[in-house]
């Protein structure tokens, strides 16, 4: 293992080890096993059925578009699919999972053997490719609500989730940092984002993130491993950064205390109390150790052909990964900038795109991008497909900055006029009258200025370079348009030369 | 000879000539019911007052001239492990208790489509897990033919109900033999179709992988005119099979010709009663009286049938029997209202193993036992897995045996039907009441049981036929040579 070691004060180094389960919902209609809507947020249980309420003789069945999604992300994710793959059942009891089993994917998932890459962008650990172990296809189970309010325990079923397809990618315990594991989990995030495969929303559940974790301590009797502990309940990536640090280091702590290495204890799962920042230990599941897995006799092996492999691998469309390098190599943005694109996801990366095409100019095009169109679509909460400029009429305004009609002061003027009005660059100049100052016009006024203010052409003289800005400010009194810029170095090439 | 004495495809003929009302016959099996269900207790539910309802309707729709189903006004008896919307379905046992399906399993809605009279639903062996419909927890039911006697099961009530004339139809399921023991012993027709021919959407589900539902009928021609509603391919059972369904009322009374029987000589070892065994090389003599030729089968495997199957049928019945949980429906014990032993347990786990522990029977607690340790960690690889290789030998002997004969001819049982609470005590000889049947289920082939005879005592006696896969044409014109050329079939109990 070649991970960075941390070297604590007054202690020995070790390394740490994180693994992270992900699970993902998919962004079908219906439900993996009947045709029951899967939008979040209904009341309870009105998007039930007898298949996903597990009724007495119900069966389910499966839905295709849904191994797609799951094809395309595995795709993606650099795996391998197997021609063959089968559901099995995972046993146990629970009262949000109303058939007693949980249909998932045991010894032959659809899936395995990819690998995702991850850097950081501020140089915290270098570039890096976490393998991933395998992605597998199962139902969701449906949510309790426990109410112990008033000391009457009150616990609530809502089985509208149940049933929703959920993709369970697994990595390999390849990540030796919470920013490691931070990072990968926002890589992925990012390019399911991209493949259009899932909302990827923490809060409402449709990403979730299980973490493994545990040190390899280096003793004078050679690389200890302490337990493996897995963290569950971290809703934000913020979430996942700190319960893996809180874990580290209270794993070391321990140690120093209980000497426990891994095989000591059963793997524990700890909650992360997001109000505390700690983690807790959770109630130990019995029976949890064995889930009786078995084929599940209700539903039919799934056979993959290459032809299908294929039509799903060209649906893939470009990967964060491909763009990233493309922005850098091809358009020569600055590694910050390029990040920030492709960050804001597919639909803010093609409008870019667009736009440096429209007016052949990328740096302006991403300066305006990471400026002022990401700073108008956070004030009005916006996606950049409800933006109201297109690429195009964005792309105009950018052009009267590149023939010199505008400078980027009055340009970002304009630019908010557009947005408030929804009229073109040109007609919101029309209207404000701006409009190009002659050159010789500004020659001939700036002449006039200077003959008129001895005093602060004097100033300038004398050392005062600032003075130079009231003759600016008289400048743009009398006329609105001329670029202060310019102003300014015609005063002082002719105070100069006086 | 009563209008409920004959047979369904006769009724439907004088139903559609307007000799004969909906009402009419329905009442007919109503007053039959009245008559004996007393003595037979084949029903758990009778829905009189829907099913005249049903009759009364589907005359007035013949009377205006309205095109009906293929069983318009014909009674049909349901085992109780079939869901019927508004109607309850307990499969006989306390832990569904209060439970009413809010949806139709596939069959009955094509029994609705086909505009059958649903006239109530049949005692069974709780969850389909017995031979002989003791284990229902709701009640005993007798056989017709002497009261004292077990109708055999699970579809015991379905069995009981068509050998008392309660109906003309009936539905069972059949996962080791369900549908063919209980004919065999109430000396009616039951055929188990093929894995996949009947869609199991709404049969609650005892072993998946075996279970199928089937027609149980007082002759051959009813059975074929029963499949042919039954049968076919539904998008709601991804296990059910997409071959064409052949059109078994149309030819079932074509004989065939060139037929060849093969009879497995491991079927008559010791276990087999001598009555049992006379009747059933009666019958092969009369298929070779009708110019069958008749061949010796070997079946290495079979022997290994029931040990297979008391592997993979309980391990999946743990996993399908999970959901009766007290938690969403059916049965529940508060677990605030007894004992709060042991401490360590929470109420949510309480609930649980009080709620099972109250609501399943024994039979089926047993089962589940045994299905949870053979797939628990450590075993599944010596049971659930070795059961399966198993079961893959026992397909590849129908296979060789179906490269050589058309058909195979059986005993369906070992014994005629035993005395109420003979077998109850001896679990393992109530397991081998499956011993001729179970291998039809762990191989997907089809089988009928039909009767062939009756012994000394005066009870019936069933001749098994299978079948390859998606055959039944075959099997139900074979069948009928064999109950055109005899006349056990018209056999009736005096009870």
């Amino acid at each position: 293992m070649s991970s960075p070691v941390t070297k604590p004060t007054n202690g020995v180094p070790y390394a740490v080890v994180v693994g992270l389960e992900v699970h993902v919902q998919l962004k079908t209609n219906t439900k993996l096993f009947c045709r029951c809507p899967t939008t979040f947020g209904q009341p309870p249980n009105t998007q039930t059925c007898p298949v996903c309420l597990g009724l007495p003789g119900s069966l389910p069945v499966m839905n295709r578009l849904a191994f797609e999604l799951s094809m395309k992300t595995a795709l993606a994710l650099n795996c391998t699919i197997p021609h063959f793959t089968k559901w099995d059942r995972k046993n146990y009891f629970y009262p949000d999972l109303p058939k007693g089993y949980q249909t998932s994917q045991f010894d032959l998932p659809m899936s395995e053997h990819g690998h995702l890459n991850i850097f950081s962008e501020e140089n915290e650990f270098a570039d890096k490719q976490i393998r991933i172990l395998r992605a597998h296809l199962e139902e969701d189970a449906g949510k309790s609500m426990h109410d112990e309010a008033a000391g009457v325990a009150d616990s609530r079923i809502d089985l509208n989730r149940t049933g929703t397809p959920l993709l369970e990618i697994v990595s390999q315990p390849d990540m030796s940092s919470a920013a490691e594991a931070k990072a990968y989990l926002q890589e992925l995030r990012l390019i399911l984002l991209y493949l259009g495969v899932s909302d990827c929303n923490m809060q409402e559940g449709s990403l979730r993130c299980d973490a493994n974790v545990n040190l390899h301590i280096d003793t004078p009797t050679g690389t200890i491993a302490t337990p493996i502990v897995e963290i569950k309940n971290m809703n934000s990536f913020r979430a996942v950064q700190r319960g893996i640090e809180f874990e580290v280091d209270r794993q070391y702590k321990l140690w120093q205390k209980d000497k426990q290495v891994l095989g000591d204890m059963p793997k524990q799962t700890r909650g992360w109390d997001e109000a505390t920042q700690v983690t807790r230990a959770q109630r130990e599941k019995e029976e949890s150790s064995d889930y009786r897995y078995f084929p599940c006799p209700d539903l039919v092996p799934v056979v993959v052909t290459d032809a299908e492999i294929q039509t799903m691998r060209q649906q893939i469309g470009i990967l964060p990964a491909d763009l990233r390098k493309q922005l850098l190599d091809d358009h020569h943005l600055t590694t910050h900038t390029a990040a920030v694109i492709v960050n804001q996801g597919r639909g803010f990366a093609d409008y870019f795109l667009a736009l440096a095409t429209t007016i052949g100019d990328s740096r302006l095009a991403g300066n305006w991008m990471q400026g002022e169109v990401l700073r108008t679509l956070n004030e009005q909460e916006q996606s950049i497909e409800q933006f109201k400029l297109a690429a195009a009429e964005l792309g105009e305004l950018l052009s009267f900055i590149q023939s010199g009609d505008l400078d980027n002061s009055k340009a970002k003027d304009v630019f908010a006029a557009m947005i408030q009005s929804g009229q073109t660059a040109a007609d919101v100049m029309l209207e404000l009258g701006i409009e190009k100052v002659d050159s010789s016009q500004l020659e001939e006024l700036c002449q006039r200025l200077v003959h008129n203010n001895p005093k602060i052409v004097a100033d300038v003289q004398s050392g005062n370079q600032k003075a130079v800005g009231a003759l600016i400010g008289q400048a743009r009194n009398e006329n609105s348009n001329v670029d202060p810029g310019q102003v300014r170095q015609i005063c002082l090439g002719l105070i100069e030369k006086l | 000879m009563s209008i409920i004495s004959k047979s369904a495809t006769q009724q439907r003929e004088m139903l559609r000539t307007g000799e004969l009302t909906s009402v009419e016959l329905t009442t007919a099996y109503l007053e039959q019911i009245k008559l004996r269900e007393s003595a037979v207790k084949a029903f758990v539910y009778l829905d009189e007052q829907r099913a005249l309802d049903t009759a009364q309707q589907i005359d007035v729709r013949r009377a205006a001239g309205e095109p009906l189903g293929d069983l318009a006004g014909i009674p049909v008896a349901v085992k109780d492990n079939l869901c019927t919307q508004g109607v309850p379905t307990t499969c006989a046992s306390k832990i569904l208790n209060g439970f009413v399906p809010p949806y139709d399993a596939t069959v009955v809605a094509k029994l609705k489509t086909a505009d059958a009279v649903l006239i109530g639903r049949t005692n069974m062996d709780e969850f389909a897990m017995g031979s002989s419909t003791e284990n229902s927890a709701i009640q005993v039911t007798n056989n017709p033919w002497d009261l004292e006697c077990i109708p055999g099961g699970s579809s015991g009530g379905s069995a009981a109900c068509i050998a008392a004339e309660f109906a003309p139809l009936a539905l069972g399921s059949d996962t080791g033999g369900s549908i063919r023991q209980p004919a065999a012993l109430c000396g009616i027709v039951g055929l188990k179709p093929s894995y996949g021919r009947v869609s199991r959407y709404g049969l609650v589900a005892f072993a998946s992988s075996l279970d199928q539902i089937g027609p149980m009928t007082s002759n051959v021609e009813d059975a074929a005119l029963l499949l042919q509603v039954l049968a076919g391919h539904d998008s709601h059972d991804s296990t059910s099979a997409n071959v064409k369904v052949d059109s078994y009322v149309e030819n079932v009374t074509q004989p065939l010709s060139d037929l060849t029987l093969g009879v497995v000589d491991e079927h008559y070892g010791e276990g087999l009663d001598k009555e049992i065994k006379a009747s059933i090389k009666e019958a092969i003599e009369v298929y070779e009286s009708l110019g069958a030729t008749i061949k010796h089968i070997e079946m290495p495997h079979a022997s290994y049938g029931i040990a297979t199957y008391y592997i993979i049928a309980p391990c999946e019945a743990s996993s399908n029997l999970a959901r009766f949980d007290g938690a969403h429906y059916g049965y529940r014990t508060e677990p605030s209202s007894v004992d709060q032993t042991p401490e360590s347990e929470d109420a949510l786990t309480r609930m649980y193993r009080l709620s099972r522990a109250a609501g399943f029977g024994d039979e089926v607690k047993r089962r589940i036992m045994l299905g949870t340790y053979a797939l628990s960690e450590g075993y599944y690889d010596a049971f659930y897995l070795k059961a399966l290789k198993v079961r893959r030998l026992i397909r590849q002997d129908y296979d060789n045996a179906f490269k050589a004969v058309d058909l195979l001819i059986g005993p369906v049982t070992a014994r005629s039907a035993f005395k109420q609470g003979e077998k109850t005590s001896d679990p393992l000889a109530m397991y081998m009441e499956d011993l001729f049947t179970v291998t039809a289920n762990l191989s997907g082939v089809a089988g009928i049981s039909l009767p062939c005879g009756l012994t000394a005592t005066g009870l019936p006696i069933g001749v098994q036929l299978q079948s390859a896969p998606f055959q039944e044409d075959k099997l139900l014109r074979a069948a009928y040579m064999f109950q055109d050329a005899t006349d056990w079939h018209q056999r009736r109990p005096d009870f």
